[in-house]
């Protein structure tokens, strides 16, 4: 069972006392359980089980604008005492950072809002065993479906988060996972593709039947890809990966790639990045939201914000340290983003396909080739020819490439977005890439 | 050594008695104890931007029977968390019935010493050191926009009972030493990364001020990328460089025979054994036996000792990569390639060392002989989709060639190509063969290894360039 909160109060406050008694004039502690049960099938049987229990210890102290970090694993009394010995040595030979600190007293998160992001419900390892034979089933019903494999894993976890400024919160949250991966053949040849689901709540998981059918078509639809000529093209992303352009702008909005110079959109608040139709908002404080959370993870409150306003880059993602040097205040964003989405467009996903004669339909891209300093985009990709509204033939083998400021003005969305992630987008389609083929 | 039932309310024999107890109706398995040291020290933007430490200690237990692996892990070393995770097992198994093999190889071969690399060295030196290579990097001139360096160290004791109080242990360093430096010209800004590392004392790689080399071969991968051009896009010639660039070799077919994968028949290679998979010319060995090489390894994370595995010799397609439950299962030998990245993870098969060995031909008469192509020094990361084959990697050092010259840098682009037939591609193999620098990490199913390649310059007929020009 997850251990309470009293338990991981215990420790915070044995670490801080001790951090302090050896000469920390500041401290952060993060005291960690989680308990994981996952279990995976394979062609109909099963395949794996697997418990995990873990406990964790984030420590970090500071000597005046002097700064150092242990974590560990075990949390018996005399292993933290041995390590916060090791971390205050650590400490005080660390060269000093004026903007090393703790947050700002009146950013820190004042109460814990009930988010629903835990559901007590155990699924006992029979049940998953009966989920995933639906889920397989269903999968393998085509004869061109050659091998399957789902899993089911339940996650629970409880912590604390505290500092020597008297800030202390905490809370549990759960989640559960399945996914199906099925491996279709046609002349020798193979194709796989996947469909998952992850809730906070175990009666919000997708139906089995649905999981399974859903990989096994797109596996199928996969068969017997070309590869198609060199040439600029439209191309559409897929809700699966158009998200992923998001990610792109977090990593280039954040506070530490703005202060190191290391962003293709430094120097670029307040201008217009995207088309003026496009609005991104991070919000943490959905119920139920896989990105929710009640404060950031230096404890400082996070609310929702408005990162790109009629195509205006309005916010940076600011933490504590990068903002001392950016001369802003955090806005709770150490560690990212929360649920961060485009607002929906206003096309529909038919009319989308049907704006121009010709696409490419991108379901998978596979590589990391975006740079983050320069903005070039280059990966591996696959999906389908979109020929007058009507996906034709699958495609693989080919890149597709671009610039991310370029990319990011030639947007248009469709009004089909989902609330399935952390970070979701509806189908986008990105006007004139590069696409390498034969 | 660690002692990892000191200070626990079990000993060893206790513990040996529930393995043995809990795996006798399964056909494998074992206590898997780990002690983990590592630490990881970051200079950014002219300040000491982190240290931190790390200190995990857990176990992994595991029982095996037919094809079904349960596994249960924790950090809490105790007598009720391991009857916890034995029953868990056996409750996972019940209607199962399996034969215990016993039989497991041993070796006296140590491949790197039991040094522990975080002590070896002052923390005072080590930001030194940082300090260092941000003066000599800064010194080059107002044009260096950024500089990050870090150390990254580890030792890691591991302990595997098996079933019938056999004990296997091995103690490992790693090191990793790198540095990125961002360069700003003109208003253009380029990266170059370049790193060392492996199973020594960061001494071993830094001493005499070698340090010194690493930052000069990132100040030169950043400024050539300044001067790039806009990369081509479409199917032509690629000569690769010797070295790193091997991860071509680890993506394209390295990650298709790994034994997993060819038992469960979802790999492009699962029919191609004793094949023509490449160009005669051209041998793949997974070597886990180089001494202090990263990817090396006394006993894998199962207890084999490591060997030197050919893959692919004169063309031909020769053997897998086997860890003990793929093996068993195809009726073969484990190669010593069972590897996990934590005691949180279950064994798989896993890549080593993984080299093309040395042909005759050498890289100018390769560049030469292209008309119209690239030349490629340095790469990122790849990834590979193992069932359709088709893998990828990213250029971070390359050139145009035109009419057998080499011509102007280019900028960052994916290559992409099809795994079993890129090999059949290969029509010149170098003389130059070189390992890689120690800094590779492979990625499966969301387990991080260490790992290493080597090749020589290879020429490939056809691969696409994923540029923007056409």
């Amino acid at each position: 069972m997850i251990r309470d909160q009293e338990f991981l109060k215990d420790i915070a406050s044995y670490c801080i006392e001790n951090s302090k008694k050896l000469g920390a004039t500041d401290v952060g502690v993060k005291v960690i359980h989680s308990v994981s049960e996952n279990v995976s099938f394979r062609n109909k049987k099963l395949d794996e089980s697997n418990r995990a229990d873990s406990f964790a210890v984030n420590l970090t102290t500071y000597i005046e604008k002097k700064k150092s970090s242990i974590n560990s694993s075990d949390l018996s009394k005399s292993n933290l005492e041995k390590l916060i010995e090791r971390c205050i040595d650590a400490t005080k030979i660390t060269p000093s950072d004026e903007n090393n600190s703790l947050p700002d007293k009146d950013l820190m998160s004042k109460e814990i809002r009930d988010l629903n992001l835990y559901d007590e419900t155990h699924y006992q390892n029979d049940k998953k065993i009966e989920f995933l034979k639906k889920v397989e089933e269903t999968a393998s019903t085509d004869e061109k479906i050659v091998n399957t494999e789902a899993g089911f894993t339940e996650n629970k976890n409880n912590f604390i988060l505290a500092n020597s400024n008297g800030f202390l919160g905490g809370y549990k949250t759960s989640n559960f996972s399945s996914s199906c991966v099925a491996v279709s053949r046609i002349n020798g040849a193979m194709e796989r593709d996947y469909e998952f689901g992850s809730t906070r709540f175990l009666q919000d998981m997708m139906k089995p039947e649905e999981i399974g059918k859903i990989a096994a078509n797109k596996a199928i639809k996969k068969l017997g890809p070309k590869k198609i000529k060199s040439e600029k093209i439209g191309v559409i992303f897929d809700k699966r990966i158009s998200k992923g352009i998001l990610s792109t702008l977090a990593s280039a909005i954040s506070a530490s790639a703005i202060a190191r110079g290391t962003s293709f959109l430094k120097d670029q608040i307040n201008s217009e990045v995207f088309p003026n139709s496009i609005n991104i908002i991070d919000d943490p404080k959905i119920e139920k939201g896989l990105g929710s959370q009640n404060f950031d993870s230096e404890g400082v409150e996070t609310n929702s914000l408005k990162l790109v306003e009629n195509g205006i880059l309005k916010n940076y993602l600011i933490d504590t340290y990068y903002g001392k040097k950016l001369n802003l205040k955090s806005n709770g964003r150490s560690g990212g983003t929360t649920n961060l989405y485009f607002e929906n467009g206003t096309l529909s996903f038919k009319d989308l396909l049907n704006s121009e004669k010709k696409f490419l339909y991108i379901t998978e891209t596979i590589g990391h080739g975006g740079n983050i300093i320069t903005g070039d985009y280059s990966v591996g990709a696959s999906g389908f020819m979109v020929e007058d509204g009507e996906l034709t033939y699958p495609v693989s083998e080919i890149t597709i490439a671009g610039n991310f400021k370029e990319m990011f003005k030639n947007i248009t969305l469709a009004n089909d977005l989902e609330m399935k992630y952390s970070t979701n987008a509806p189908t986008l389609l990105i006007n004139q890439m590069t696409v390498a083929g034969k | 050594m660690s002692n990892f039932f000191k200070e626990t309310d079990i000993d060893t024999s206790q513990a040996e008695a529930i393995v043995t107890e809990t795996l006798k109706n399964c056909d494998d398995g074992e206590l898997y104890l780990e002690n983990h040291k590592s630490e990881s020290i970051v200079l950014d933007d002219n300040k000491i931007k982190s240290s931190t430490y790390n200190s995990d200690q857990g176990y992994g237990f595991r029982a095996v029977t037919g094809e079904v692996v349960a596994y249960s892990h924790s950090n809490d070393i105790s007598k009720e968390s391991l009857r916890k995770s034995s029953e868990n097992l056996k409750d996972t198994l019940k209607s199962k019935k399996g034969t215990y093999n016993h039989e497991i190889p041993k070796t006296n071969s140590k491949y790197y010493e039991n040094i522990n690399p975080i002590e070896s060295k002052t923390f005072d030196s080590k930001i030194d050191l940082l300090k260092c290579v941000n003066n000599y990097l800064r010194s080059k001139g107002s044009i260096v926009n950024q500089v990050t360096a870090n150390f990254l160290g580890e030792h890691k004791s591991i302990e595997i009972i098996r079933s019938d109080n056999q004990v296997l242990k091995d103690d490992r360093p790693l090191v990793r030493f790198n540095v990125s430096v961002v360069l700003e010209k003109d208003g253009k800004k380029e990266t170059g990364v370049y790193g060392v590392g492996g199973r020594q004392s960061y001494d071993d790689y830094l001493k005499d001020g070698s340090w010194k080399d690493v930052c000069d071969e990132a100040f030169r991968i950043a400024n050539v990328n300044l001067e790039s051009k806009p990369a081509p896009a479409g199917e032509m010639k690629v000569v690769l460089g010797p070295g790193w660039p091997a991860i071509l070799i680890h993506e394209a077919i390295g990650h298709g025979l790994e034994g997993d994968f060819n038992r469960k028949k979802t790999s492009a290679f699962h029919n191609l054994m004793g094949q023509q998979v490449a160009s005669e010319g051209v041998t793949i060995v997974d070597d886990g036996t180089l001494h202090q090489r990263r990817g090396s390894l006394t006993i894998d994370d199962e207890g084999t000792p490591t060997e030197n595995t050919v893959l692919i010799e004169n063309g031909i397609l020769k053997n897998y990569m086997q860890d003990r439950l793929n093996a068993r299962l195809m009726g073969t030998k484990s190669t010593g390639s069972g590897r996990r990245e934590s005691y949180k993870h279950v064994v798989l098969p896993r890549m080593r060392n993984t080299m093309m060995l040395s042909g005759k031909y050498s890289q100018d008469e390769m560049i030469s002989s292209v008309d119209k192509g690239i030349f490629a020094v340095s790469f990122g990361g790849g990834q590979v989709d193992i069932t359709s084959g088709k893998f990828v990697f990213n250029c971070t050092e390359a050139y145009e060639i035109n009419n057998g010259k080499i011509g102007s840098p280019i900028k960052g682009a994916t290559l992409i190509g099809d795994g079993p037939s890129i090999l059949k591609e290969v029509s010149l193999v170098g003389n130059d063969m070189k390992l890689d620098p120690g800094i590779g990490t492979c990625g499966k199913a969301g387990q991080g290894v260490p790992v290493g390649v080597a090749q020589p310059s290879i020429l490939i007929n056809k691969m696409t360039v994923g540029g923007t020009k056409l």
